[in-house]
């Protein structure tokens, strides 16, 4: 024995690290006790191997790696006395992993050890096998395990069933080899032996389904009959728990009777009695009788019972709800939920007791019985249910007020019939729990309000009153804002006041308040507060009266630290100051949203990010948060027209429509590709416009998004102020430019209402690029509403369009619209110049589309 | 089948870890401290169960019972019915009270290989054996017997001798 080995006891060293102050204590102390163990270990020292594993098993349980001592297992349970052989597989079953080598050299000392005259180290054996066994191992000692539920001894039985029950896991070929010793076992009547019969055979079940098919033969009669004893209460009152008798048993039998049961009516039939007596004449008191009746609840919804044991079972967990003891409800509320796709209708007769439970202490309880709801929840029920919910999310704590609202969200979203109903209840939800509400639910309900033309006076007079009530919630502030901004002429002349709503006097001046102060709270993030500029920005052309007043607060805004903000207030003042002619169309209401759309992109993708949405869809879709005055933009047109063009791969093309549009954070599709339509619609127009070579390179650069969340990522500072630049002054390059019409005009295109004009001016020393002055004019007696010339090109050319003059046409050519057009012929000399173009406007309110192609244009451009 | 059965106090420090399905030392920390902090997080009035999906993996529930110092939990999968595990808890802390004559901590900490002893009697591989806590006593007594008689080392102290209060 050297100076390391250990002759401290066990004790010693448990009582060492228990002394550790800290983990590096332990740690120290640890290193140095398998230091010793090691080298007492490499001596073979024979005294010290059976300490030095018992204190290895304790080291291994404080979490240190202890492989070095496996092969002293080994060498333990090769031994002869009951002590070594005890700690050698104890140590197996803990330190050593089944996929381990050195497993296979115990298979021996397994073998020997298994026909060991000592019960004890048979037992020792069979549990250390049971617990280690490997697929190997299972195959070479099946034949002694099986073998060992003959013995006399009902340990060595027990043990042996449930040592099988290892064998037949690894091993599932072994299942019919112990089927028939399995069902013999059943035959017994010590309840330990039972047990692992039982236990047995529920695997046997589960492996294959021959045995299943033989148990179900041979033994449901043995098996009704235990139960029926247990049942009737005369059996050894050695395992009596709380007066019920040995509910383990019974709980085991019921349940490979639920496996027997399954799909087999015959065998549902014959148990039926015995689960009613079961179900019926169990102490309900104690918990051992409640586990009773629960997996008897479990079995009857597994196996084909009548409806009239269903009910009877279902009734059961509705009288677990009421029950004290929250461990019951939390299983009642788990099985009820299996239940409901069995048989709601019985289900649903518990509705109260379920709802009630909604108030537990528990919270864990309170989640189930959420989940349980949502499950009840169907097209009749629904409205109670619902007042249910939001009364309780009134008084539930914040914990649970998250899951609770986005419970109620999803069953209004789902079960509404109407759309009031659902704008109703989602009000009232944004008013208790506004800051619970997830941002695609408010996106959704925007949507729906937006769709709702007869409804949405009644909603922004709702939303206004409840912002008054509720400035703090979050959510219920950006609906609100969103819609005050959009129908704010609605809150204030009262416009489709329904008999139900008291009306309300609200003058522009209120309106405005609301918002000012939504912009000023406290709690107001960036994103509600850039709505609120937005909504800011949509009343100055809706309200006169107090433009000047919301001109003043966005000016306020202009040093704001938040570059979002401020960003925005510079630029929402300089359309309220510069741009009066295209104010008006800019700032009009948005477009209903496309609901279905919005449904399709929620599916592919939860996350409600503006930028992704103008990336993925086609359509021009602004998100609730936008302000969109700008009617429909015209995309599918543009694809339309470039499908008309022989050549098949028109370029990028950009209309100075859309940078207005895009200015506001509407996605505006860009045909990139020729023929489908591409989601991807990332060029840059701003971009473009800046750099009038713009190239496709630039196709992946997303689109300049003002107003979207992230606005400040894409938004660097230079182009930031070459933005300004363009809103300042959208002529400064022809007033710049020297202009020299030395090209005759054309009449591009002639109708019998509508007549275009083009005049062409060319810089001397870039006879690429070519400005035409579009001029349009309206030949009918009708005024043109909502006039928008589009015009599309070959991949050789590049087109950028100017924003227009205006978009009304008076009648009679009493006035044109004039826009200029920008065309830079990469093929200048070789390929003349081709456009084609399409004028949509709306004349009394009827959509009209005019389209041609230019050919005529001078040869020499 | 039961997974696991652990006792540790309320600070994590293990009393007795038997895993039915091998994990590797370090695992074995790692579950212990998420364990620890599911429990530590539940107050008093709460269900005992626990779904363990996070932990042990899907499927997978913990019952505990918290005693005195002391975490009894038992980890199991979705074949087992949670009451039962409860009373299965209740006959295992019974067991060990009849052992060392009520029961604390430190008999639990000095005396590791006899719960085991205990465990491998009341659980065998995952498999309930034996509920009734007398043949469960009388098998424990039997091993410990054998264990005195045939060898004189005793490396396990029979009790804690002097009890140091909680």
């Amino acid at each position: 024995m050297n100076a390391f080995s250990s002759p401290s006891r066990l004790r010693d060293l448990i009582r060492a690290a228990r002394a550790c102050k800290t983990a590096a204590e332990e740690r120290a102390v640890v290193r140095k006790e398998c230091a010793a163990i090691r080298s007492s270990i490499n001596e073979n020292d024979q005294f010290f191997r059976h300490r030095n594993l018992a204190k290895l098993m304790f080291i291994h349980m404080l979490g240190y790696p202890t492989h070095f001592g496996q092969m002293e297992c080994l060498k333990l349970i090769a031994a002869v006395g009951f002590p070594e052989k005890r700690i050698g597989y104890l140590g197996l079953m803990l330190l050593l992993d089944e996929r381990q080598e050195v497993l296979m050299l115990v298979t021996n000392s397994l073998k020997q050890d298994l026909n060991h005259l000592n019960h004890y180290i048979v037992g020792l054996a069979l549990c250390a096998l049971g617990n280690i066994c490997s697929a190997e191992m299972a195959r070479d000692l099946e034949p002694e395990v099986q073998r060992l539920f003959l013995s006399r001894d009902l340990d060595i039985k027990k043990k042996a069933a449930l040592c099988s029950i290892r064998i037949i896991r690894k091993v599932p070929d072994l299942a019919e080899n112990l089927m028939i010793p399995a069902a013999s076992l059943l035959k017994e009547k010590h309840h330990g032996v039972l047990i692992s019969a039982v236990q047995l055979c529920i695997t046997l079940c589960k492996v294959s389904d021959i045995p299943l098919e033989h148990l179900r033969k041979s033994c449901i009669k043995g098996l009704v009959q235990i139960l029926k004893e247990l049942s009737n209460s005369s059996y050894t009152p050695e395992y009596e728990i709380a007066g019920v008798m040995d509910p383990f048993l019974q709980i085991r039998i019921l349940k490979l009777m639920r496996l027997l049961g399954q799909g087999d009516v015959e065998c549902s039939e014959y148990m039926t009695d015995i689960l009613a007596q079961v179900a019926t004449r169990t102490e309900s008191h104690k918990n051992a009788g409640n586990a009773i009746l629960y997996e008897c609840v479990e079995t009857i919804m597994g196996i084909e019972a009548t409806s009239g044991l269903r009910v009877l079972a279902i009734n059961i967990l509705g009288k677990f709800l009421s029950n004290r003891d929250n461990n019951i409800r939390y299983v009642a509320l788990n099985m009820l939920m299996k239940a409901v796709s069995v048989d709601s209708q019985a289900v649903q007769r518990h509705k109260t007791t379920i709802l009630e439970c909604m108030k537990d202490s528990d919270i864990s309880i309170r989640k189930r019985t959420l989940e349980l709801v949502f499950l009840l929840v169907n097209e009749t029920n629904v409205k109670p249910l619902t007042r249910e919910l939001i009364g309780y999310l009134e008084v539930s704590d914040q914990d649970f007020k998250g899951d609770l609202t986005a419970k109620i969200c999803s069953i209004v979203k789902k079960f509404s019939q109407e759309k009031k109903w659902y704008i109703d209840q989602m009000f009232k939800v944004l008013c208790i729990a506004g800051n619970y509400v997830k941002d695609d639910v408010l996106h959704s309900l925007i949507i729906t309000i937006s769709n709702a033309l007869d409804i949405q006076g009644y909603c922004v007079r709702s939303l206004y009153k409840a912002l008054q009530n509720h400035p703090d919630q979050g959510s219920l502030v950006q609906v609100a804002v969103w819609c005050i901004g959009e129908y704010g002429e609605l809150l204030v002349n009262n416009i489709k006041v329904s008999e139900v709503e008291n009306t309300m006097n609200v003058t522009d001046s209120h309106a405005v308040d609301v918002i000012e102060a939504s912009l000023k709270h406290h709690l107001s993030d960036i994103t509600i507060q850039s709505m609120c500029l937005i909504a800011l920005l949509k009343l100055s052309s809706r309200f006169t009266s107090t433009s000047e007043r919301i001109r003043e607060i966005i000016i306020h805004h202009k040093g704001s630290v938040v570059l979002e903000l401020q960003q925005r207030a510079i630029e929402f003042n300089c359309i309220i100051q510069r741009h009066q002619n295209i104010k008006s169309s800019l700032l009009e209401r948005m477009p209903a949203l496309d609901e279905s759309s919005y449904i399709g992109k929620r599916t592919s993708s939860s996350q409600v990010n503006i930028s992704a949405v103008k990336l993925t869809r086609p359509t021009p879709v602004a998100s609730p948060s936008l302000p969109n005055g700008v009617a429909h933009a015209p995309t599918n047109p543009l694809l339309d027209l470039l499908d008309l063009i022989p050549d098949d791969n028109p370029v990028p093309t950009s209309s100075t429509n859309d940078i207005v549009q895009d200015l506001l954070g509407i996605g505006l599709g860009n045909p990139l590709t020729s023929g489908t339509i591409s989601p991807s619609v990332g060029t840059d127009i701003l971009l473009d416009l800046l750099s009038i070579g713009g190239t496709n390179d630039q196709n992946d650069v997303p689109v300049l998004d003002v107003s979207s969340k992230q606005g400040s990522e894409p938004l660097t500072n230079p182009s930031t102020f070459e933005v300004m630049d363009l809103l300042d002054g959208t002529t400064k390059d022809r007033s710049t430019d020297d202009e020299h019409p030395v090209y005759p005009s054309i009449i591009a295109f002639q109708s019998g209402t509508l007549k275009v004009a083009f005049a062409f001016t060319k810089k001397p020393d870039k006879p690429q690029i070519t400005q035409i002055q579009v001029t349009c004019t309206n030949l009918s007696t009708d005024e043109y509403m909502d006039f928008i010339f589009l015009a599309a090109v070959p991949k050789f050319i590049q087109l950028q369009l100017e924003p227009a003059s205006g978009n009304i046409l008076p009648a009679n050519s009493d006035g044109a619209i004039t826009q200029t057009l920008t065309l830079t012929n990469s093929q200048h000399g070789q390929k003349p110049l081709a456009m084609r173009m399409r004028m949509t406007y709306k004349v009394n309110n009827q959509d009209k589309l005019e389209q041609g192609q230019v050919n005529n244009f001078p040869p020499e451009l | 089948m039961i997974r696991a059965v652990i006792v540790m106090n309320t600070q994590g420090k293990p009393r007795l870890l038997k895993f039915y399905e091998f994990q590797p030392p370090e695992k074995q920390k790692e579950l212990m401290r998420s364990v620890l902090a599911v429990l530590s997080g539940r107050p008093d009035n709460v269900s005992n169960f626990v779904e363990a999906d996070a932990i042990f993996g899907p499927g997978t529930r913990l019952v505990y019972k918290h005693l005195a110092t002391l975490y009894f939990i038992f980890v199991f999968d979705n074949s087992e019915n949670e009451l039962a595990m409860l009373d299965l808890i209740q006959v295992f802390v019974e067991t060990m009270d009849r052992c060392f004559k009520n029961v604390c901590e430190l008999d639990i900490v000095f005396n590791f290989n006899k719960m085991h002893a205990i465990v491998d009697e009341i659980i065998f591989g995952g498999q309930v054996l034996e509920t009734s806590s007398e043949q469960v006593m009388k098998a424990v007594e039997e091993i410990a017997r054998l264990e005195k008689s045939s060898n004189s080392i005793s490396f396990v102290p029979k009790a804690v001798s002097g009890r140091f209060g909680r």
